[in-house]
């Protein structure tokens, strides 16, 4: 994918460079500036997300959040999902782990779900583009989906 | 200073890496580790979608953008928010800075909202990557669940939010 979208990147750059040189500088300057802009709390979001799967590893995860652990084990798994912050690359094929080392789809479900909508580490990158309290709103908001979104899930692929 | 203060929250995780280091050495490598792994990701990912919003501002006019994702841009501009969101790649923090740009332009609140939602949760290749990890059911009923739920959410927070915030978002997002 990665490929995918180097390629059309680079496609379009090459275009834009033929048609007109002058106009590709500045798309490439405003991108740089876009970039800077939030270098800093990207840079902090980085570190802190080492710290915090550093203590979060699968097998803490994992028992945290088994079958049995019902309504509690799903909202425990939202709010780690709600704060960590994992590649899917590497989320996906974690969760796989977790539900082979015993842990619920329903967990799961919230685990996944929340952390792919709900971002408490990218609070301040979000901040700076909505607003306080948009941003406290939106992941409020997708919390709670992600527990509704597990809901479903353990209903339809449980079958709790 | 100007750069010790802009960077005062990095600097100062930093410092908490260090301390740790010297608590517990294997704890801290292995946060090292996960870090090194998240910036290897931002490295690969963040410049084509940098450089692809620098080329979106350049070349596509504003009236193109209202057109078909602005006020009167209706169910178009929805699918267009859903489709743009999920054909895209890399973390949701790559998101904000297009949504400034999709703002600038003048595209509708609520469409930059689904589009913030359909990032989040409904990318493709996140999707073929979950449909092999953990099955179709699970992947399936996710998206399912999640396509009229980002609508859903993005109308609720659209209705709440005040005018005036919305116009001071929409302000903050020209500096950007």
């Amino acid at each position: 994918m990665n490929i995918a979208l180097y390629v059309v990147t680079g496609i379009l750059l090459l275009l834009s460079f033929w048609k007109d040189k002058k106009k590709t500088i500045k798309a490439l300057k405003k991108a740089w500036k876009s970039f800077e802009n939030i270098l800093p709390q990207l840079l902090g979001i980085l570190v802190l997300v080492g710290l915090l799967l550093a203590v979060f590893n699968a097998d803490v995860i994992s028992s945290i959040i088994g079958t049995e652990s019902g309504w509690f084990g799903v909202f425990i798994s939202a709010v780690v999902g709600s704060i960590t912050l994992i590649p899917g690359f590497v989320a996906f094929p974690t969760a796989a782990l977790l539900l082979e080392n015993g842990a619920g789809y329903m967990q799961i479900g919230a685990f996944v779900s929340s952390l792919m909508m709900v971002g408490v580490i990218t609070f301040p990158v979000e901040i700076k583009y909505f607003g306080k309290r948009l941003t406290m709103i939106r992941n409020v908001f997708a919390f709670f989906f992600s527990l509704f979104v597990a809901f479903v899930i353990g209903k339809v692929v449980g079958g709790v | 200073m100007k750069i010790v203060k802009k960077y005062r929250f990095f600097l100062f995780l930093v410092l908490v890496f260090l301390i740790l280091f010297f608590i517990n050495k294997d704890f801290g490598i292995n946060a090292l580790k996960i870090t090194g792994h998240s910036l290897k990701e931002m490295a690969l990912v963040i410049p084509p979608i940098f450089i692809l919003l620098g080329l979106l501002d350049v070349w596509v006019p504003r009236e193109t953008m209202v057109k078909y994702m602005g006020e009167k841009s209706g169910v178009i501009g929805i699918l267009l928010a859903l489709i743009l969101g999920s054909a895209a790649a890399g973390p949701l923090y790559g998101a904000f800075p297009v949504a400034a740009v999709f703002m600038k332009k003048g595209v509708k609140f609520s469409n930059v909202l689904i589009f913030i939602g359909a990032w989040s949760t409904t990318k493709i290749p996140m999707f073929l990557f979950e449909l092999t990890s953990l099955g179709s059911a699970f992947a399936l009923t996710r998206l399912f669940v999640d396509i009229p739920g980002i609508i859903i959410i993005a109308f609720i927070l659209t209705k709440i939010t005040p005018k005036a915030s919305v116009e001071k978002i929409y302000k903050q997002a020209e500096k950007m």
